[in-house]
């Protein structure tokens, strides 16, 4: 994947989310904010259990998911029990990125350490990453722009372009892990190498098991899934879509092939279509 | 089924009105270039020329639509900053760049009356670039994780390149005399029901997932552009083959319908995107 990085190709890293230890606390959701500048976007009481973020988008880069559920959190121990799952959500950085390969101007790309970044001096704001993405991650930033508008007769006066979790892309250039995992304190956030981060992740699960914990599973660890695996990825408590988390994600660009053969012959069709309205006459 | 609070799984699309518009500007140029040339070699040169003279003037409103749909509208040369077969829409840009260019000379050349051979060549190109610029956009929704529009990516180039036929014959039934129209007319009609019969067959086989295309406000412009596309056709067939007025009239009709058409389908993904249980429910029944 980074053999045209050449020697400047680094190991692939990225996050292992394990969420049995995730105490809510939002500290990723903040230092997140704080270190790459991104935006305050409104202050909303959801009602939903401890959530007032509600999802990822274009200004929220990491964002705490609260489930409060009436079972219990070990086997079937409890009777009556109560158990708040929280999980800290983040960009998957795909290994089949569908936000990369849609992306028509090459802002989106993927950096020397594995991870997809938006260049933001190249985006145009067409907005295709957006739908593309299976779990929601991407999306446009409504707010004024800062900069002054370069045309004025065409120029729009919002930012209008799209930004997503960079796995702080300029602190691993500088040696240091993503702010949202250094400022974690239960390590429910775990920064490195994706392979050690997988055995790790592996041991983790295998722990949990043994425990009788209820639902522990891994979410995106799988290289064989439907976008080759996470490069940020879960232990997660309970099925994905109860974290708002697509059970089965699928990059889109998978099905491209049949999907231009279709186009072809379709293109085809309209050619032969308008051959045969001329049968008959011409006039 | 479970959800995190009723929350889509996956984000709406950020596109505005201009990007449905387009898909219908866009069909209607690319199939005008195709219809233009075939009326050349055939020997109608008034459905020639002012086939011609359509697609050029649908390739140059596209591009402004596209541009003014952008969120950075200054940066829309990005788009030609690279070639990249793994995103329709750079593969489209290209398209479209180069059927705009070529429509335009040739439209330029054939009003001025001047460089035959420059004329035909650039005719050549923009009718060879046509056929995959009216389907191109139904490939482009498709490759995307909206589950009403990727589920649908066998049927929707075909449905958009019979709506883009219907439409090219449409405007020309509209801009050329009775007496030199029926090809337009016989297109317009062809178009109009090849669509309505993919329609209910790609509505037929997605059964839940094609709910969002039935219901909402997809359904109801659905639900117009059929009696639209097929009433017009209607009157093309009959009264159109007589009469100026009625002509007018039934490609107005089929136009119309057609822009219901793209309208409904580009709402049918927002429909689809909203609710999770188009999202989670097929995978969850692929991956148990």
């Amino acid at each position: 994947m980074l053999d045209s990085y050449g020697t400047e190709a680094q190991e692939r890293v990225g996050f292992f989310t394990d969420t049995s230890v995730c105490i809510g606390c939002k500290a990723c959701e903040v230092a997140c904010k704080e270190w790459n500048l991104v935006p305050e976007d409104g202050l909303v009481w959801t009602g939903e259990s401890y959530d007032n973020t509600s999802e990822l988008g274009a200004n929220t880069w990491r964002h705490v998911a609260f489930v409060e559920q009436n079972e219990p959190l070990h086997g079937d121990r409890e009777v009556d029990a109560l158990r708040w799952l929280m999980s800290s959500d983040v960009c998957k950085h795909c290994t089949h990125a569908a936000c990369l390969d849609v992306c028509p101007t090459g802002s989106l790309f993927r950096t020397e350490f594995g991870t997809v970044v938006v260049q933001e001096d190249i985006c145009n704001g067409c907005g295709y990453c957006v739908p593309a993405c299976p779990f929601g991650v991407i999306d446009k930033r409504h707010l004024p722009r800062r900069d002054a508008p370069a045309l004025p007769l065409i120029t729009k006066q919002e930012d209008g372009r799209v930004w997503k979790c960079t796995l702080c892309y300029d602190r691993l250039k500088g040696g240091h892990e993503p702010a949202c995992a250094k400022a974690c304190p239960t390590e429910s956030i775990q920064f490195g190498p994706l392979d050690d981060l997988r055995e790790r992740a592996d041991e983790r699960l295998a722990k949990l098991q043994a425990e009788d914990w209820n639902g522990a599973r891994l979410y995106g660890r799988d290289p064989d899934d439907g976008v080759g695996g996470f490069g940020a990825f879960f232990l997660l408590l309970d099925e994905p879509e109860v974290y708002g988390l697509p059970p089965d994600p699928v990059v889109t660009t998978r099905d491209l092939p049949g999907m231009y053969r279709s186009a072809a012959i379709a293109a085809g069709a309209v050619v032969l279509g308008v051959v045969a309205a001329f049968v008959g006459g011409s006039r | 089924m479970s959800s995190y609070y009723g929350r889509p799984v996956l984000k709406e699309p950020v596109w505005q009105p201009e990007i449905p518009a387009y898909f219908f500007t866009g069909g209607l140029a690319g199939a005008s270039s195709v219809l233009s040339l075939a009326a050349r070699i055939g020997g109608n040169e008034t459905l020639a020329r002012r086939s011609l003279y359509l697609g050029a003037l649908a390739d140059l409103v596209s591009p402004a639509l596209l541009i003014s749909d952008l969120g950075r509208p200054e940066r829309f040369l990005n788009m030609l900053r690279v070639f990249k077969v793994t995103s329709p829409m750079s593969v489209g840009s290209w398209i479209l760049f180069v059927s705009g260019s070529a429509t335009s000379t040739a439209a330029l050349l054939e009003w001025a009356g001047r460089l035959k051979p420059v004329k035909y060549a650039a005719e050549l190109v923009s009718s060879a670039v046509g056929a995959p610029l009216s389907v191109y956009t139904g490939t482009l929704v498709a490759d995307t994780a909206i589950p009403v529009w990727h589920e649908a990516r066998h049927e929707l180039p075909f449905l958009f390149g019979a709506s883009a036929a219907a439409s090219a014959g449409a405007a020309a039934a509209i801009a050329v005399p009775v007496a030199e129209a029926a090809p337009a007319r016989r297109l317009a009609l062809g178009g109009a029901l090849v669509e309505n019969v993919i329609m209910l067959a790609m509505e037929k086989r997605l059964g839940f997932v094609g709910e969002p295309y039935r219901e909402g406000e997809a359904g109801k412009y659905a639900k117009a552009a059929k009696a639209c596309t097929l009433g017009g056709a209607a009157l093309l067939a009959t009264l159109g083959r007589k009469s100026r007025l009625a002509a007018a009239a039934g490609g107005g009709l089929v136009l119309a319908g057609e822009a219901a058409l793209r309208w409904s389908v580009f709402k049918a993904g927002f429909q689809s995107a909203r609710d999770p249980k188009y999202t989670v429910k097929p995978q969850r029944d692929r991956h148990r």
